[in-house]
């Protein structure tokens, strides 16, 4: 895991708002990062922190105002321009977000929305191949293929939804899988398992993880690198351990101090 | 003497297609000067709880049966209304998670809370309600000026926290907060908690029920803790026996899963695995017979498809509703 698979340079973000009084909001201020095969990295920061933002770049889903993502080796922006190269890209580079709802056409069903996948695929296989690999993919995330395959995403609880979706990475088998908030609609018992999968996608595929949350705990947990974003900055770099014995910017600090802990209470009880 | 006992308590939503049986048959004690934490998942029954004890039923709510005494006064005797208009309020009140739809927008805050303690209590003006509040106020470190602002002047943080002032403005026996602080970033939330503490430290009501998803803020806050699966408790004791040594299959679910940023997180992870669940909460219109917990659970058995577990006393003040510990 020494490869640098896709590294960010001074990327930066404007947003223009108003028609006669121009007004600029700086949500992603001069971000640069690198991140290695297999690794699992996360960016973690409040709403506004400009993480989001920084994930939808490098899903080549926005523009950036200055700066560049190289993905192996290629400018996302300057040098993949054709339908060709994109679905090269997103065969490599691909997401799972935070509302299950939102991602699927409710009416279609469960095997249209995995059968679409291929799309993104050169090779050609035939209905066979495709129902063979779309069952094992459901199987890698714990979920019965029969059971699931007939059905619409309104049938299926959020916990399932979620499953869905990462099944959906298990057959794309990208390099790089971003997580924006994958967790964050789904009840604690339910949760630890959902994140099992991101590791066992990257154990079993090598694949690497950028995760997007709030969440500090979720972060030190699944993570090799955590970045702490601040008003469109990195503030923070470090291991889980680093972050957590000796965090040096103040606002991590911050963080840390307000985010209620299971160990200690902020009051004497 | 106890703040609150309730008793049997069953609280259902009346609909056409059933009931929704999301309080069935809760007992629970809450003692003077403490502080209880009730935790548990989505629609496991912990907010239509707070909604019964704090008197805020209406239709399709309905108490079904069981006993509530707030502060000695058995409040299921009374009428609703009359219930409603002696209790709510002065003996017990209730703390909302979206504080900006608790308080009318279009009237100052000293006017609203003017309003409020006025009409509960008819012996005084509105000149000593607005004074009481000044005082208050100042009590909890909130800043007065923020009695001349409308509610959509203050932030969300800030609205939750007057909130909390006004609706304990009277000195009610029993504050019932229902997850006031979910709505919030983590910096105003500490900030909110420590204005329910004071609220507590202060002596300005006796009790607290506290009610949240996020058990790492009960744990903060809390003497005690109150586990709930499915309109039923399923454990109660100490906020440390109940984080760090659950007895209940799904407690222990529950708190080993949490994730906070501590060191120790990944050790007590470890004690998740073998229970790992799958699955959801079951219907709460038709429930499984038994144990509403045994289709998820990794060590049912036979009785617990069939037999529904009492909640007993298996230490003193340690409870759990379990038939591994039942038929020892």
């Amino acid at each position: 895991m020494h490869m640098v698979l896709l590294s960010v340079r001074n990327l930066t973000k404007v947003y223009r708002s108003g028609l006669i009084r121009h007004k600029s909001i700086l949500a992603v201020d001069n971000v640069s990062f690198d991140i290695k095969e297999g690794e699992i990295l996360s960016l973690v920061g409040e709403s506004g922190s400009g993480k989001t933002t920084t994930a939808r770049i490098i899903l080549r889903l926005l523009k950036p105002t200055a700066g560049s993502v190289m993905f192996m080796g290629k400018d996302i922006w300057d040098e993949l321009r054709t339908r060709e190269d994109l679905k090269w890209y997103w065969r490599h580079v691909n997401g799972v977000f935070q509302d299950p709802f939102s991602s699927f056409n409710p009416t279609h069903r469960i095997k249209d929305i995995l059968l679409r996948v291929f799309n993104l695929f050169d090779e050609n296989y035939d209905k066979d191949a495709k129902m063979k690999l779309i069952y094992e993919a459901l199987q890698s995330v714990g979920l019965i293929p029969e059971e699931v395959i007939e059905r619409r995403p309104f049938e299926l609880s959020g916990g399932m939804r979620q499953r869905i979706l990462i099944s959906r990475i298990f057959l794309i088998k990208p390099k790089l899988v971003l997580a924006d908030e994958p967790t964050s609609m789904i009840d604690a018992t339910l949760r630890l398992g959902i994140l099992k999968l991101f590791l066992k996608l990257r154990d079993e595929l090598k694949s690497s993880i950028i995760f997007i949350t709030h969440d500090l705990g979720l972060a030190t947990y699944v993570s090799d690198r955590i970045l702490i974003m601040y008003k469109g900055g990195i503030v923070e770099e470090g291991s889980p351990e680093e972050i957590l014995k000796n965090p040096r910017h103040e606002y991590t600090r911050n963080l840390l101090d307000s985010v209620p802990k299971l160990y200690t209470s902020w009051f004497k009880r | 003497m106890a703040v609150l006992e309730v008793q049997g308590l069953k609280a259902y939503y009346m609909l056409r297609r059933g009931s929704i049986k999301a309080v069935d048959g809760v007992d629970l004690v809450v003692e003077d000067k403490s502080i209880v934490g009730v935790v548990g998942e989505s629609g496991c029954g912990k907010s239509t709880l707070a909604r019964a004890i704090a008197l805020d039923i209406t239709p399709p709510l309905k108490l079904v049966e069981g006993r509530i005494v707030i502060d000695g006064i058995e409040i299921t005797r009374m009428p609703l209304d009359q219930a409603r208009k002696k209790i709510a309020g002065v003996r017990v009140a209730l703390v909302p998670q979206a504080a900006m739809n608790a308080i009318v927008p279009t009237v100052k805050i000293k006017d609203y809370i003017a309003d409020i303690i006025t009409e509960k209590n008819r012996d005084l003006t509105r000149k000593e309600a607005i004074d009481l509040a000044v005082k208050r106020f100042e009590e909890l470190n909130l800043p007065i000026e923020s009695l001349e602002r409308y509610p959509f002047e203050l932030s969300g943080g800030m609205r939750q926290r007057v909130l909390i002032a006004l609706t304990t403005l009277l000195n009610p026996a029993l504050l019932i907060a229902d997850e006031p602080t979910s709505a919030l970033d983590v910096s105003t939330q500490k900030i909110v908690l420590i204005t329910i503490y004071n609220v507590f430290v202060k002596g300005l009501v006796k009790s607290i029920l506290f009610i949240s998803h996020d058990i790492a803020t009960v744990r903060q806050i809390s003497d005690r803790i109150i586990v709930m699966y499915a309109g039923k408790i399923v454990e109660i004791g100490s906020t440390e026996d109940v984080l760090h040594n659950p007895l209940h299959p799904y407690s222990k679910a529950l708190m080993y899963s949490i994730l906070t940023p501590e060191l120790e997180v990944r050790g007590r992870i470890e004690k998740v695995e073998s229970l790992m669940l799958i699955g959801e909460p079951p219907s709460l219109i038709n429930p499984p017979p038994g144990c509403r917990f045994h289709p998820r659970c990794p060590y049912a058995m036979d009785i617990c498809r069939r037999e529904e577990p009492t909640l007993i006393e298996l230490e003193k003040r340690r409870f759990v509703a379990c038939w591994i510990y039942l038929n020892k």
